[in-house]
């Protein structure tokens, strides 16, 4: 609290770090900003919010000096005079740092080679590098943040939190006056998160002005001094975080009036747990942190599957799936035991999973919608081994449309959906195979609000017609708003379960930082 | 996003500017091909003859044969190093076989089989212990040839039986036999790749394994087949080549793995894997071809048209490259 009246003053000043006002940026034609701008004062922590396409990252890039603005398209004034970076370099010397969403390092190389690369090392008369004083520097930057990491490790033996660390480093090494921070909590865990906080304080308190990109909204209004929305790449609003709050900028963001997030009203029935549980799991262990984790689901019922990000939430529903290996423990269907050793097994017992990073294990970026939404039923779709694309275009029409999912064209490339809509040709794959369980890991990770919504409506109808969901997922609103039971995992282990009418997020977040 | 920007151009109308880049954006190595056919037809005595042209189709069907089997190969995100070697393991085999008084027809099999057996071993490492195909196949690259001077003492087996020469040097109203059965394996390899679950599993795996896997998709048997196909066509393209030179030579087919890989690249299949067509390859084979006949008749020597054929590698490739940055 001291913080931020200290914080208060500060912003108070007249003179902004950096102006940029009416940018526009146009890509072959297509208008991507449209006269954005947004002020930044020294010390201040400024959301930048906008749903997924809304222009931030553009808006951000121009920023870096990565893209120009159009000519007339706007001026940028850093300290008061106005300034056009010739690169991202440019803008780097000068005090203007990002620290990417998806990290941006060697993994083969040491930790200061990575904060320091892009400087000159230092060099000793016959040109070889000092490595002591590399080394050294590297440890001066980690101390200022209070990081106990060791400079000389290789970045490939960190955590993903670690090496998010090791950006940030990177970014302070060069003195930046001007920080922007595109959705750097999405990896770390609470813990990790509450040191993040710390650092970005005492950035404040130096006088750096960050620009924080977060689809949280509990973070932005834990940190942000003011708010900046944007949408279809339009400025939208501005002003101070007191004076708003989340249903006012969801309503920002999505031009629409919102009621909150979908909540489910028909929830599942208590009364029928008599019925014969669809997934029960005795004793599951795996090589990693599963720790004999039993429970069972319903048809028709969705459990939410809540816990901190490494609890063993993923390594559970992957070795459902088949995905990786039990080590022991036994897994029934409709109360028969069976063998699921790989995700061919799963899904011959009706099991399917959706998983966590759609682009890197759902998605076949480069084919066409319909086949990403047929593959796993071509069989079905297939006479004697060839394809009959009669069928699978009327399947995936029908799909198409039961999801709502918009598209130009079936034969579109997956690839230019937005990221709701891929999510939901994913959740479509899954839907052809008739699954008796749905297996969701994160199902909404990185999609913007209103697809957000239409999903949690996809995902409760397909309940409601006697499916069995079981989603993994770390925003608790997503949780609370939808699961019709929660269970939460820690260090491995089932650590709580909780009905619809107990379950709070104080009492998830209990169960989940207890440790055994 | 993409969409507008192709309806932005293409509603420019008629310039010409804009047709040739509509046109280059729809063709791309077909107007290259074009484009070298044209120039040649200058330049080059006589290289619209039908007798030539039937000449460079004769010529480049052992490599199309061997490309059809690299596409799907490159498709699946891998490599065939030991196409080469298996064209020479191949031919030697199968002459031996004839020359043993054997139906030359289950000569010619036995050729192939020889091939199909080299790309399941290829096949089974790959997908089974996930060593890089790049090693797999760079180690039968070489034990495949060491077995082929073996087998064959180092010296070229000639081939007597006249059905046998036929495949390679025979031919059906007035079209050499290797053009046919190069246009069989395009056929069929363009029916897999575009209407079967096979060839869509191709797609799939190389344009994302784990996704494959989770989808289902049996991707350690696709991957075997594959490269058992790649090695099936590579022993074909030996028996023609024996039927072609009437020996056996365990020298034969050498560099024919890089020729085919080169072909695969220049016919637009990305080396990552999960994007490319058999359509593709096709033209890339023939745009070698033709520069090779071209210098050829020009009578600029081997040593010069290796250079020639090197730049036009890069070139080609770099001009597709252009390509599909103007349209993403």
């Amino acid at each position: 609290m001291v913080v931020k009246e200290e914080v208060k003053q500060r912003t108070n000043l007249k003179h902004p770090v950096l102006n940029m006002q009416g940018i526009s940026k146009t890509f072959s034609r297509v208008t991507v900003l449209k006269n954005v701008k947004i002020e930044l004062y020294p010390g201040e922590v400024h959301a930048l919010m906008g749903e997924n396409g809304a222009g931030k990252s553009t808006f951000m890039k121009i920023l870096a000096g990565i893209h120009q603005p159009d000519q007339n398209g706007g001026e940028i004034f850093y300290k008061g005079q106005p300034v056009l970076w010739k690169d991202p370099i440019d803008a780097r010397n000068k005090g203007i740092s990002v620290i990417h969403q998806e990290l941006n390092l060697s993994p083969n190389l040491t930790i200061s080679e990575n904060i320091l690369m892009g400087t000159k090392f230092p060099r000793n008369s016959l040109g070889m590098v000092k490595w002591d004083e590399v080394h050294e520097r590297a440890q001066r930057v980690l101390d200022s943040m209070g990081s106990s990491l060791n400079p000389r490790q290789l970045v490939s033996t960190l955590s993903v939190a670690q090496q998010q660390m090791v950006e940030i480093a990177r970014a302070l090494s060069f003195k930046a006056e001007v920080l922007i921070m595109d959705e750097p909590t999405a990896s770390l865990t609470d813990k990790e998160i509450m040191k993040l906080f710390d650092i970005i304080h005492d950035l404040k308190k130096q006088g750096v002005a960050i620009v924080y990109i977060s689809h949280r909204m509990e973070e932005i209004f834990k940190i942000s001094n003011r708010y900046t929305v944007l949408r279809d790449g339009e400025w939208i609003a501005s002003g101070p975080i007191e004076e708003t709050d989340p249903d006012h900028l969801v309503k920002l963001m999505v031009g629409r009036d919102l009621k909150d997030l979908f909540n489910r009203t028909k929830a599942f029935n208590p009364l029928r747990k008599k019925d014969i549980p669809v997934l029960e799991l005795r004793n599951i262990s795996d090589k990693k942190v599963v720790k004999n984790v039993s429970f069972k689901v319903y048809p028709g019922e969705i459990v939410g599957l809540a816990g901190l990000v490494g609890a063993g939430r993923t390594e559970l529903v992957r070795a459902i799936f088949g995905a990786s290996n039990l080590t022991s423990g036994e897994i029934y269907v409709d109360d028969k035991l069976v063998k699921i050793n790989s995700p061919i097994d799963a899904i011959s017992n009706g099991i399917a999973h959706v998983p966590e990073s759609r682009k890197e294990q759902g998605l076949f970026l480069s084919m066409s919608v319909k086949e990403n939404i047929l593959m796993a039923e071509l069989k079905k779709h297939s006479k004697s081994g060839v394809v009959r694309w009669k069928d699978v275009n009327a399947t995936a029409d029908r799909y198409i449309k039961e999801l709502s999912i918009k598209i130009a064209s079936p034969d579109q490339p997956v690839s230019n959906l937005s990221g709701g809509n891929q999510q939901k040709a994913v959740i479509a794959r899954w839907l052809s195979i008739s699954p008796k369980v749905l297996l969701l890991d994160e199902p909404t990770r990185g999609v913007d609000i209103g697809a957000k919504t239409e999903i949690h409506k996809i995902i409760s109808k397909l309940a409601d017609e006697g499916l069995a969901v079981l989603m993994i997922s770390s925003e608790l609103p997503e949780v609370l708003g939808i699961s019709d039971r929660v269970l939460v995992m820690s260090e491995g282990r089932l650590t709580g379960e909780l009905s619809r009418k107990e379950a709070t997020q104080e009492k998830i977040m209990y169960f989940a930082t207890k440790g055994e | 996003m993409k969409v507008n920007v192709q309806t932005a151009t293409q509603s420019q109308g008629l310039h010409i500017g804009n047709i040739i880049h509509g046109l280059w954006n729809r063709l791309g190595m077909i107007m290259i091909l074009l484009l070298l056919c044209i120039v040649l037809s200058f330049t080059a005595p006589n290289f619209l003859d039908t007798a030539n042209l039937l000449n460079v189709l004769k010529q480049v069907s052992i490599i199309a044969i061997l490309a059809a089997g690299m596409t799907i190969v490159i498709l699946t995100g891998g490599i065939d190093l030991s196409v080469g070697s298996t064209v020479a393991l191949s031919g030697v085999i199968s002459v031996m076989v004839s020359s043993a008084g054997v139906n030359p027809y289950i000569a010619m099999l036995s050729g192939a089989a020889v091939g199909y057996a080299v790309g399941l071993i290829n096949g089974f490492f790959t997908a089974k212990t996930k060593l890089p195909a790049f090693i797999v196949t760079l180690g039968s690259f070489t034990y495949v040839r060491g077995l082929a001077y073996v087998i064959s003492g180092g010296y070229p087996i000639v081939l007597e039986n006249e059905t046998f020469k036929f495949i390679g040097g025979g031919s059906i109203i007035g079209i050499p036999t290797p053009i046919y059965i190069m246009l069989l394996v395009y056929i069929v390899m363009f029916f897999i790749l575009k209407y079967t679950m096979f060839g869509r599993h191709i797609y799939a795996i190389g344009g994302n394994e784990e996704a494959a896997r989770l989808t289902g998709i049996k991707v350690e048997k696709s991957l075997i087949n594959v490269y058992s196909i790649s090695g099936l066509l590579a022993g074909l393209g030996g028996v023609v080549l024996a039927g072609r030179l009437y020996s056996g030579q365990p020298t034969a087919g050498q560099m024919y793995e890089l020729d085919a890989i080169a072909a695969v690249i220049l016919g637009g299949t990305s080396l990552v894997g999960g994007r490319g067509k058999i359509q593709g390859t096709i033209i890339g084979v023939l745009i070698m071809g033709v520069i090779s006949n071209g210098l050829t008749l020009m009578d600029v020597n081997y040593y010069w048209q290796l250079v020639v054929k090197g730049g036009v590698i890069i070139a080609a490739v770099l001009l597709d490259r252009l390509r599909g940055d103007s349209v993403a």
